[in-house]
């Protein structure tokens, strides 16, 4: 047999590289570049997106970035600083002091300017009412209007997508019934939401004759994220391990005392995940409510209790999706920065719901150990 | 005549005394004819056996011949995992626990599971051992002093208490394994389980822990019968009263562990022993 020589060089080095080595190296080199490029080709554009709408809206919400930015940044350093605090013994109360300054300091500013400096717009463009043909005013009445709107389906969706989660992935044999069901949910969160939309009409605004309203929006964009809150659900139970299950059956628990003692506090946080991440749908689409509740435009309350819930479970209301839409396209004379406004609020909206969710979940995650 | 009598009854229990110890003779788990399929694969063959009570029965043979299968027919929890066919008898406390006026629920009570990886839940140390009585109290609970005294009684039963005294608030899952593992005992006790059940408790461990588990073990047979799975020849020789070997789902041979293990009457129980099965 031939003797294969698996180490070429004959110099001192026992450990040098050999030339395939080299090689290797070069190509693993190359698919690194590669793949930082494709990332690369994902975010530049993203960030020149956000960028370039953030600069548009600036006429009408430049106060409101400054307001969230210099709340984040002065709510941010004094956490730093209070961690910190919590490290170092020694110059503790320093460390504390400066945090209460700057979070003082910081608060008395913005009570400062939003007192005195009211006629610069201000918050107006988040809190009035659109007028004159939405080429003035705000976007109040369609904010508040997906506001219920998520606030409603999630009403429906959620216990209904985690208690069937629950009973699917803990209680369900496995037999041809489950397996459809779970099938058929798989399929269902892959539909068009348009499809959801025309169900929507069918089903909620005839058949069980809600007409066209917030209810029938509702209940449309409930089923349209019902979907994935299943399967969702199911999955942060499954990561739960079976050996926590077997403990508690061998001690006698029934199963609904193994869920509700072990198995829910443990995945808690995936199933919440799983909901959170429906807020940004429910308020984003356009197409469930566009025929079952949605409308060009409503005339509210502006001040006192009214215009917070403007809209009843009957009527029609505006949304924020629709209302991009309206004053992208369906109007004339609008302001570039409505335009801009409207949609930088949107995905203000959601980025919100998630950094929350976000927090949520690292709160969670650090009391959870297994 | 009347002499006679007297006699007759003063002597008889002194006879069985002599022959045997009457306590150990009680048998605590008898199966009769005990076949199980999953799904239409047969894990158990006509299993007929008696576990007698009070002494340590070990259960040994090779990967995947159905211990821990039939460990788990002790307390049916075989049923919660999946397509489960039971057959025969199994006679615990002098009930067949197949009947369908069984509670499970009350039957796992009183015949405790401690598994081959440890698995306190995610819990504090106080609530894991609380567990048990947690969920078969009444909806009102139970009074904290009591709780108090439950926790210490079991953890000084399982020799952990001097070690955890001091930190019962914190989570079990922070424990070593054999600490983790004594958890898992001391947790079965405030139910006063007739038998406790083990499936292979030491093999997560190693052998300072084991030792520490099988004195454990040997200290708890007074109270409960005891069955332990294991791999481990030595371990069966070493710390068992009786041993049964399995081999594809049907017993082989169940004899004092000395006499099996010295002069075992199937060739096969022979060749196992010797090492030459996985
Ligand atoms: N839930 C189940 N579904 C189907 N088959 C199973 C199931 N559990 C065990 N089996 C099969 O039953 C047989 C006996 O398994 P069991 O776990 O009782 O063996 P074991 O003696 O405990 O093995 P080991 O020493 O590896 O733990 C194996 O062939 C196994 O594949
Ligand atoms: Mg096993």
């Amino acid at each position: 047999m031939a003797n294969v020589n698996l180490n070429p060089n004959d110099g001192n080095n026992p450990f040098a590289r050999t030339p395939q080595e080299i090689k290797r190296k070069r190509i693993e080199l190359g698919a690194q570049f590669t793949f930082l490029m494709m990332t690369m080709a994902l975010v530049i554009p993203m960030l020149w997106i956000m960028w370039d709408l953030a600069y548009r809206a600036s006429d009408v919400l430049s106060y409101t970035y400054m307001v969230i930015g210099v709340g984040c940044v002065g709510l941010l350093i004094p956490y730093f600083l209070i961690e910190a605090a919590k490290r170092n013994e020694h110059k503790r109360k320093l460390f504390m002091g400066l945090a209460i300054a700057i979070l003082a300091g910081i608060s008395i500013w913005i009570v400062c300017i939003t007192v005195f400096n009211m006629d610069n717009g201000g918050f107006d463009f988040l809190t009035l009412n659109p007028k004159k043909r939405m080429t003035a005013g705000g976007v109040w009445a369609p904010l508040i209007g997906t506001f219920l709107l998520v606030l409603l389906s999630l009403v429906i969706s959620a216990p209904i997508g985690i208690l069937a989660g629950v009973y699917l992935s803990e209680f369900a044999n496995d037999n041809w019934f489950t397996r459809i069901i779970n099938l058929a949910v798989v399929n269902l969160a892959g539909v068009p939401s348009i499809v959801h939309g025309l169900f929507g009409v069918g089903a909620f605004v005839y058949f069980m004759d809600m007409g066209r309203s917030l209810l029938a929006a509702s209940s449309t964009v409930a089923v349209m994220t019902l979907p994935v809150i299943i399967t969702s659900t199911k999955e942060a139970l499954t990561s739960v391990p079976q050996s926590f299950r077997a403990a508690c059956w061998n001690m006698g628990a029934t199963k609904w005392q193994t869920i509700r003692t072990l198995v829910l506090p443990n995945s808690i946080n995936g199933i919440l995940t799983g909901v959170i991440l429906q807020v940004a749908r429910a308020a984003g689409e356009t197409a469930p409510i566009l025929f079952t509740g949605a409308l060009y435009y409503k005339k509210i309350a502006d001040t006192g209790f009214d215009s917070f819930v403007p809209y009843g479970l009957e009527d029609r209301f505006m949304a924020l999706s629709y209302h991009l839409f309206t004053v992208a396209t369906q109007v004339q004379d609008v302001p570039e920065s409505f335009q801009f406004g409207t949609a930088v609020v949107l995905i203000g909206m959601v980025l919100m719901v998630n950094s929350i969710s976000i927090g949520f979940r690292i709160y969670l995650r650090a009391r959870k150990r297994w | 005549m009347a002499v006679d009598l007297m006699e007759s009854k003063t002597l008889k229990p002194d006879v069985e005394t002599l022959v045997t110890e009457p306590q150990a003779q009680e048998v605590s788990i008898t199966t009769r004819d005990l076949s199980l399929w999953y799904g239409d694969f047969q894990a158990l063959e006509d299993v007929t056996l008696n576990i007698r009570k009070g002494i340590i029965t070990s259960l040994i043979g090779p990967s995947g011949c159905g211990k821990t299968t039939l460990l788990r027919c002790f307390n049916r929890i075989n049923e919660r995992y999946g397509n489960v066919t039971t057959t025969g008898e199994i006679r615990i406390l002098d009930k067949n626990i197949l009947d369908p006026d069984v509670s499970t629920r009350q039957l796992r009570k009183s015949v405790g599971m401690v598994f081959q990886r440890p698995n306190p839940l995610p819990i504090s140390i106080y609530d894991n051992v609380l567990f048990g009585s947690n969920i078969h109290a009444a909806h009102k609970g139970i009074s904290r002093s009591a709780r108090d005294q439950i926790v210490e009684e079991a953890l000084r039963e399982v020799d952990l208490w001097d070690a955890v005294k001091n930190r019962l608030k914190q989570r079990a899952t922070w424990l070593t394994l054999e600490q983790q593992q004594k958890l898992c005992i001391a947790r079965l006790l405030p139910l006063k389980p007739e038998i406790i059940l083990m499936d292979e408790p030491c093999s997560a461990l190693d052998a300072e822990g084991t030792e520490k588990i099988e004195n454990l073990i040997e200290r708890l047979r007074e109270d409960f019968t005891i069955v332990v799975v294991t791999h481990n020849m030595a371990q069966a020789r070493r710390a068992s009263d009786e041993c049964v070997f399995m081999l594809l789902g049907e017993i082989i041979e169940h004899r004092p562990t000395t006499d099996l293990f010295m002069t075992p009457e199937n060739e096969k129980t022979e060749m196992y022993i010797q090492g030459r099965y996985g």
